[in-house]
């Protein structure tokens, strides 16, 4: 079961943003998020908005035809709301094409979507483009075509290289499909990224450190690793509920966390916010680095988020009613905030925090803040960089306990 | 019924009958009240809410009764008019006191028993008060049209118990009205009437006093000696107070004003006094122009037997905790409090209460009636603490109890009579045995029915008694018991710590043999209550400095959300936000942040909860 939309104010159907919001958009970075909401099967953990293909039922394999010239109808709108007046985004630094599964989609499809994104807006010189692919939708031939229409990077959903993990994950592809993965991704020139997860009820250490081990060994040069999170509705929290399952431990996904750290570390990827390891600045997902630096994105699909200026709004979720907003000439916006000061700041340290270049302490939201010297006291902010560099970051310890930072600096 | 009830003031005694009804919750005498308001055509039919008489909102949720009212009915039998006056009796033994005086008021009593349940422990308490005010019993078993009914046999279990014969008792229903013209007739037949004399000082004897928010406070009263007129200044005897009568007259059940009351009368007054402090349960009134030399006796001030502190769960909320307070009180002569702090609560009130129920109504009341989120301590009783250099220290809150050197400490005891099916005696006496109680006697009721008698500290009542028998008795066993001195006894103050730091709020006193118990339960309690902090938490429990527990709460090591969540920072916003939320109602202990649900779960534990008695 996807998860709940936040609650909100209405937006227009219009789409159309307050001035405030774009005052300045030509000058902040801009992406491009697209949600692809299909997957094969559901994961038993997954609450992402994904629509399994059976659960769309009769005529889906229709709909999810016509789903690339939906999107394509709401970046259309997107370009009308955003060049009102002087008004005008640049050309887009990043896109993301993710999902559910993107690569569910013909290769040719997302191909069009790249082109319909230079066609509005223009690519920046050197963007970043990236879907999501999960390792058994991949083909040699389908990472070709992708490069060739401009994509530059791919997110492969690998979560485990070990056979029982991934059972207990529900996961469709086998150990093997991700290397396989690997090889037709760079064949192409594409930049690659590994997703895994840890903390899977009966992972042990060694399991972990296999799944770390085996994914470095495709030598990648970005990792994500998340902790595996008990979304509510999913069968995962039926089956913890029932018993079935273990849930996963705080402690054990700490230790996972450290371990994820130190092996990383070694093969020289470097944390740069703290679920994701680069081997350099360069190999960074520059769009995500936009989600957590408050830059401008507008995500188009279903459920899709959006940020500009200080205005964050979010799609329907269902592809029915979405399609249906659309094909009323209406913005298939469900609900929007404009964000207050305190809201901003609040997001501004939430996020910021997490960023190995952490926040400065002598301007933006921490300026004035009383709470640095008992952080390094207990070991939650890096000393030195706080004394000499005057940057609030986070040690090891401390991005293991971020929410208990970020509580102390806002509460 | 009559068509014209004989008018207040006039009325000659022997035409007058002031009776109550005795019986266990729920055996059916709110139901038995209504169909006499309905038969002797006081309420018609179409004005009739169920339970007429029980005008509390919490009384009408719970079924109990909290404050006395009393009605007064015409009837006319055998040709000859009678003014009937029901007073209807609070049910519980916190209300002991109130009890009493308004059998006092009566010459009668109906004892009304369920004939699916016999009789039950409060039955038997308020049948022992009844009789020590020499009333006139009258024995009715209800509830006849349930298929459950069993009268012959509780006739024989009633029959035994008063010394009448079985086919003595009466058999009602309330619910369908058959039997209750027969009752009626029956109380005018045996309930005396009052006797009293008329030329003599008015002397009328306060049997409740209740705060109406338009006509400040109602008293009622049953005239013995003299009468009360409109308009007469009257005089308070134990607090010496006179008033000028705004107000005389009779409730029926709707306040009617009358010329008066006389001799063997119940009616109400209203002075315009703002507190029930001023117009206090068990007082004698008399005329202030003509004062009586002695009062009618048995005035006792309210001595509260259980105490707790109370406190606002949002700390912004003591004012109109205070407010509340006030207010309650206008309405409860029982009610003592006055300010507390607690380190760990903040600031709220040291409340006493008559017992468990009245706790837990006032605490009920504050949340509905004003709307006040409350946290409430662990009920204590009164301790008598002397220390070695003979001072003698009043302890009602763990905190007072004294550092120094002891050398007698005594606690409230109470005389609690429990009945039971026979099968449980043993499990009974386990229990009681484990709460310190002392076996006084026991009789079989009937065959399979038992009485036992026990003496059992008040503070074994208020921790956890009464929940322990239901749950040991499936039950079966009902409890009812009374003050009875107080004993000495081996106690101890266990203090729990956290990290170091005395939490005021979980001191207890214990029985040196519970102490250890009592250690590690709290601390087993806090240790999965308060959240893992970003250290390690030692939480102990000890008496004086010495340690008898300890338990730890581990470091937190993750405190994160590491999973995907793209571009949805609204989520993880708000998230933040709740969190921010959550830390507001975070009380310190140190530097060890304990959730105010914590709290309330580890103070609530103590079933308080007596609802079902
Ligand atoms: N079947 C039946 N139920 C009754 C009778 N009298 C009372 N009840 C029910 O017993 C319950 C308790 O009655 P209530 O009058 O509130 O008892 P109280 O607690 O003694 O005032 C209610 O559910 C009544 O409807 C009766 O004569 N027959
Ligand atoms: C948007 S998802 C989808 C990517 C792609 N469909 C796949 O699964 O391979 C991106 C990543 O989020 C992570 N993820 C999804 N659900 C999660 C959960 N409940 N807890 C932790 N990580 C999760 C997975 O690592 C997943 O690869
Ligand atoms: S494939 Fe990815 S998006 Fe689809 S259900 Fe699984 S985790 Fe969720
Ligand atoms: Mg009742």
């Amino acid at each position: 079961m996807p998860s709940e939309l936040p609650d909100g104010d209405p937006a227009p159907p219009s789409g159309r943003l307050p001035e405030s919001a774009l005052a300045g958009l030509g000058t902040r970075p801009f992406g491009v998020y697209l949600h692809v909401p299909f997957c094969r099967v559901r994961c038993g953990y997954c609450d992402f908005n994904t629509y399994a293909l059976p659960e769309l039922g009769e005529g889906s394999a229709g709909q999810v035809g016509g789903f690339v010239d939906e999107l394509l109808r709401e970046l259309d709108l997107a370009a009308g709301v955003l060049s009102q007046g002087p008004h005008h985004p640049p050309p887009v630094h990043t896109v993301f094409i993710g999902g559910g599964t993107p690569t569910l989609l013909p290769a040719a499809d997302l191909v069009r979507l790249v082109a319909g994104i230079r066609r509005r807006w223009g690519l920046a010189e050197g963007a970043e483009v990236t879907t999501e692919a999960n390792p058994d939708t991949v083909t040699a031939a389908g990472m070709t075509a992708l490069a060739e229409g401009g994509v530059t990077r791919v997110s492969l959903g690998m979560q485990s290289a070990v056979p029982h993990v991934l059972d207990t994950l529900e996961r469709t592809h086998d150990p093997a499909a991700v290397a396989r993965a690997v090889a037709a991704a760079r064949g192409a020139g594409l930049q690659v990224s590994l997703d895994l997860i840890y903390g899977t009820p009966g992972e042990s250490l060694e399991d972990w450190r296999r799944s770390l081990d085996t994914a470095l060994a495709l030598e990648v040069d970005h990792v994500s690793a998340y902790a595996l999170v008990v979304e509510a509705g999913t069968r995962l929290a039926a089956q913890v509920r029932r018993g079935q399952v273990a849930a996963p431990d705080d402690d054990d996904e700490a230790a996972k966390y450290e371990l994820a750290d130190a092996i990383l570390t070694a093969a020289g990827l470097q944390w740069y916010e703290v679920s994701n390891w680069a081997r350099t600045p360069h190999d960074r997902c520059r769009h995500n680095v936009g989600y957590w630096q408050g830059a401008d994105w507008w995500g188009a699909g279903p459920g899709a988020h959006s940020h500009v200026g200080g205005v964050r709004w979010w799609n329907v979720k269902h592809p029915t009613a979405y399609a249906a907003r659309l094909a009323a000439g209406h913005s298939p916006a469900a609900a929007r905030e404009v964000l207050t000061d305190d809201q901003r700041r609040d997001e501004r340290v939430l996020l910021g925090v997490r960023l190995v270049d952490g926040l400065p302490l002598d301007t933006g939201p921490l300026a004035g803040t009383g709470q640095v010297a008992g952080l390094i006291a207990d070991g939650l902010v890096d000393g030195p960089a706080a004394i000499g560099e005057r940057q609030l970051r986070l040690t090891l310890r401390g991005r293991l306990l971020a929410d208990t930072v970020v509580r102390r600096l806002l509460g | 019924m009559a068509r014209t009830g004989l008018p207040p003031h006039g009325t000659p005694p022997d035409r007058i009958r002031n009776f109550c009804i005795i019986a266990h919750i729920d055996h059916g005498k709110s139901t038995l009240a209504d169909r006499m308001l309905q038969l002797t055509g006081v309420v018609d039919g179409r004005a009739m809410r169920a339970q007429y008489l029980d005008r509390m909102d919490i009384e009408r949720e719970r079924g109990i009764t909290i404050k006395s009212q009393a009605v007064r009915m015409p009837w006319e039998h055998d040709g000859v008019t009678y003014a009937l006056n029901m007073i209807d009796t609070p049910g519980h033994v916190d209300f002991t006191y109130e009890v009493s005086r308004s059998l006092a008021a009566c010459e009668g009593a109906v004892l009304l028993v369920d004939a699916a349940q016999g009789i039950e422990a409060q039955t038997l308490a308020n049948l022992y008060l009844a009789m020590e005010n020499d009333l006139a019993i009258i024995p009715v078993l209800n509830k006849i049209d349930l298929p459950a009914a069993q009268p012959q046999k509780y006739a024989a279990e009633l029959a035994g118990l008063i010394g009448c014969e079985p086919e003595d008792c009466l058999q009602v229903s309330g619910k369908t009205g058959e039997g209750v013209e027969a009752l009626i007739a029956e109380i005018v037949r045996q309930v005396p009437h009052p006797i009293g004399d008329p030329t003599a000082p008015a002397r009328a004897m306060i049997f409740d006093s209740v705060y109406d928010t338009y006509r400040g406070v109602v008293t009622y009263v049953r005239v013995i000696d003299g009468d009360l007129n409109p308009r007469e200044r009257i005089l308070m005897m134990s607090t010496k107070v006179t008033h000028e009568l705004l107000e005389i007259g009779v409730s029926s059940p709707e306040p009617e004003p009358s010329k008066g009351l006389g001799v063997g009368e119940v009616g109400y007054l209203i002075t315009g006094v703002k507190d029930v402090r001023q117009s206090r349960v068990g007082d004698t009134v008399t005329n202030a122009s003509k004062p009586a030399k002695e009062s009618l006796g048995g005035y006792r001030d309210p001595k509260p037997m259980v105490f707790s502190g109370l406190y606002p769960i949002d700390g912004s909320d003591y004012p109109d905790l205070r407010d509340a307070l006030d207010r309650l009180k206008l309405n409860d002569a029982a009610l003592a409090f006055e300010p507390e702090t607690s380190a760990a609560l903040g600031f709220g009130f040291r409340c006493g209460f008559l017992g468990l129920l009245h706790l837990e109504i006032v605490r009920e009341r504050l949340e509905r009636e004003f709307g006040l989120d409350l946290i409430s301590t662990q009920p204590t009783v009164v301790y008598e603490v002397t220390l070695e250099d003979k001072r003698v220290v009043t302890v009602t809150n763990p905190s007072e109890y004294p550092d120094g050197k002891i050398s007698e400490v005594r606690e409230p005891v109470v005389r609690a009579t429990i009945l039971a099916p026979s099968e449980f005696i043993g499990a009974i006496m386990e229990l009681c045995q484990g709460k310190r109680g002392a076996l006084r006697g026991m009789d079989y009721l009937s065959e399979d029915r038992v009485e036992m008698r026990y003496t059992l500290p008040l503070a074994e009542i208020v921790y956890d008694f009464f929940d322990q028998l239901k749950s040991r008795t499936r039950g079966y066993a009902s409890l009812d018991y009374e003050p009875d001195g107080d004993q000495v006894a081996d106690l101890v103050k266990v203090d729990i710590l956290l990290q170091g730091e005395q939490v005021d709020a979980f001191s207890s006193i214990v029985h040196k043999d519970k102490a250890y118990g009592y250690g590690v339960l709290m601390a087993g309690k806090l240790r999965k209550l308060i959240p893992r902090q970003q250290f390690e938490v030692p939480i102990q429990a000890a008496i004086g400095s010495r340690i008898i527990a300890r338990e730890t709460i581990r470091a937190i090591r993750k405190d994160v959300l590491a999973k995907c969540y793209g571009g949805d920072i609204t989520r993880k916003r708000k998230l933040l936000e709740k969190q921010k939320e959550g830390k507001k109602r975070m009380k310190m202990v140190g530097r060890v942040e304990v959730p105010q649900e914590a709290f309330i779960a580890a103070l609530s534990s103590d079933p308080t909860d007596q609802k079902n008695k």
